[in-house]
């Protein structure tokens, strides 16, 4: 089991997943801390999880679902939400063209 | 007739030794009012949080409210109307994650600098009706990732026990405003350890209730299945007032339990005596741990025995993997939650050439380093390839940690670490190796990770060169649902066994 390496290529992938710029000197310092980190948690390879604990999957807890009732809001209130928006035309949230 | 001038002079309040439960008396007595209280906590705040005038420069808050005494004032008139509780006129610092309709609500970062809460946390909600005051917003590490506060876009806050250190984090600003008297008590959130964590660096109570016991709804996410609210007190019994008055059911958050979702028993052995302490000692061998941390912690065991507790060595065989686990599944779920944060709804916006670069813009210019780095680790341990080997792979490790609490939880009722594996660093001390950090929180996320309830209380100090004293805590982990044993064990710890709610 050799530890992961990173490269600067996968930091550019991951920070394009990530919808974050990220410049030259900042990519090759993160390759040098994503690495010690990887190489830090990589030790949970060595636990015994065993067989069932294998198939373990996250969201086996139970799922709530919300009663699907339109709640009616203030004018304040959604002045107050609008207000936040960067970028607003009237009571619309602008954003840039797509196509 | 002579008539006697009123007297102007304000009471002289004992802010150091001030508690929720002698405040309330005070002012149910008339011996000061929610305004004279108010008062006190503005004028030691304003001292020592800033540099000006040759103040400590604390930083424990990012803003200190202007309408406080006003605050105070209807708390006053509650006292009047015979309508107050216990923590009527309370001064509260409450951390910069947690929202109060209409006020700033950064998280420290420049991506919220100027984004205003549309509404009330429940926390905030339930708070407000008990009439408490709130003083400030508290500093602390950015979107609450770190454990010293240096994550914070607005400077880093001071440790009032010796300003060259840290007041830990990431709650580092609800905890150096309690200890700097800059509020009786505080509000923090907790994902790894950032409730516990600052409070033992600060000489506080610090709490982490179990999973679901608080609603998280208006707290900024950071790590889903591990964030909890939690109070920062001076006491047990004053951490035991404000979780009582802040936890329950909420329809706004489908995570929460009920009273009923766990029914904690106890082991064989507690049972109708005194509770019984499991000490993991095969964990706290690590060279990593301080000489004096390791001392201390000797001392609060001989302490509990004394007071007639039974001491039994437990085994915990995944306990070492707790960090690793924790830097897996944390990231993933950062990386998640922080998706939301692009630049079109609220927060800062950067205009860049196309929409897709707004986005790339924004998030360069209002992340910091720490959570650039955390999204782009979260993003690699969720991406396809990686993700059985990392993400997978640590929730079932995680599954065998909670197990291994679960069993040694038959034989003992409590589960006692030190807080933190060694006192208070120097600021600047770590900032540039992240696995240094990390390291912080070795004790503190097994609680989050479990999800059981752990509460840290003050154990003594480490002198340090230079003469400086740095607290030290005492970490005790119960089952979950059972806050009850944490405080029971820890008023008999802290001789407060004799104060009543």
């Amino acid at each position: 089991m050799s530890a992961t390496k990173i490269t600067e290529k996968d930091i550019e992938n991951l920070a394009n997943l990530a919808r974050i710029k990220v410049d030259a000197a900042e990519k090759t310092q993160l390759v040098k801390e994503i690495d010690s980190i990887l190489a830090y948690v990589d030790t949970i390879k060595k636990a015994s999880i065993g067989e069932s604990a294998a198939e373990d999957r996250v969201g086996a807890v139970k799922n709530v679902a919300h009663p699907d009732d339109a709640r009616a809001l203030s004018h304040e209130d959604r002045e107050r939400i609008l207000v936040e928006v960067p970028d607003r035309e009237g009571d619309f949230v602008a954003v840039k063209k797509i196509l | 007739m002579e008539r006697r001038l009123k007297s102007t002079k304000m009471p002289k309040i004992d802010l150091k030794n001030l508690t929720i439960t002698k405040a309330h008396a005070a002012m149910n007595a008339g011996d000061f009012s929610a305004v004279e209280l108010a008062q006190a906590y503005l004028d030691s705040a304003a001292a020592k949080n800033s540099g000006a005038n040759g103040g400590p420069g604390i930083n424990a808050y990012l803003e200190i409210y202007d309408d406080v005494i006003e605050q105070a004032k209807e708390a006053d008139a509650r006292f009047k109307a015979k309508k107050a509780t216990l923590l009527t006129g309370i001064p509260f610092a409450i951390k910069d994650n947690i929202l109060i309709k209409s006020r700033v609500a950064s998280a420290a970062s420049k991506m919220l600098e100027k984004y205003h809460a549309v509404y009330d946390a429940t926390v905030i909600e339930k708070l407000k009706k008990e009439g408490v005051v709130f003083i400030g917003r508290a500093n602390m590490d950015e979107f609450a990732m770190g454990g010293s506060t240096e994550n914070s876009a607005f400077g880093v806050t001071k440790n009032p026990h010796d300003t060259t250190r840290v007041a830990g984090g990431s709650s580092g600003g609800s905890a150096a405003a309690v200890a700097m008297d800059g509020a009786l008590v505080a509000l923090g959130s907790d994902t790894g350890g950032s409730i516990r964590q600052p409070a033992s660096f600060c000489g506080l109570v610090g709490l982490k209730p179990t999973y679901g016991a608080v609603s998280r709804n208006g707290v900024m996410a950071m790590g889903s299945s591990l964030d909890q609210i939690g109070p920062f007190a001076k006491t047990v019994t004053d951490a035991e007032i404000i979780f009582n008055a802040i936890r329950g059911l909420d329809p706004l958050d489908s995570t929460t339990i009920s009273d009923k979702t766990y029914s904690p028993k106890k082991s064989d052995a507690g049972a109708g005596t005194k509770p019984v302490i499991g000490v993991p000692r095969h964990f706290l061998g690590g060279d990593g741990i301080d000489k004096t941390v390791l001392e201390n912690f000797n001392e609060s065991l001989e302490k509990l025995k004394k007071l007639g507790y039974e001491i039994r060595d437990i085994e915990l065989p995944n306990i070492g993997y707790s960090l690793a686990v924790y830097y897996i599944v944390m990231p993933a779920e950062v990386s998640s939650n922080l998706s939301r944060f692009d630049g079109v709804k609220y927060g800062l916006h950067v205009d860049g050439k196309t929409g897709i670069d707004d986005y790339f813009e924004t998030r360069a210019a209002g992340f910091g380093r720490e959570v650039r780095r955390r999204i782009l680790l979260g993003t690699y341990v969720l991406s396809s390839g990686y993700y059985d080997a990392y993400y997978n792979r640590a929730n079932a490790v995680r599954r065998i940690i909670t197990e291994d609490f679960n069993k040694a939880f038959e034989k003992v009722d409590i589960i006692v670490t030190p807080t933190t594996p060694a006192p208070a660093f120097k600021i600047g001390e770590k900032t540039a190796d992240p696995v240094a950090m990390y390291l912080e929180d070795i004790f503190t996320v097994t609680a989050n990770l479990t999800g059981m309830p752990a509460m840290t209380v003050p154990s003594g100090f480490s002198e340090v060169a230079g003469g400086a004293k740095l607290p030290l805590g005492f970490q005790m982990t119960a089952r979950h649902g059972d806050e009850a044993t944490l405080f029971e064990v820890g008023k008999d710890f802290m001789d407060e066994s004799n104060s009543t709610i």
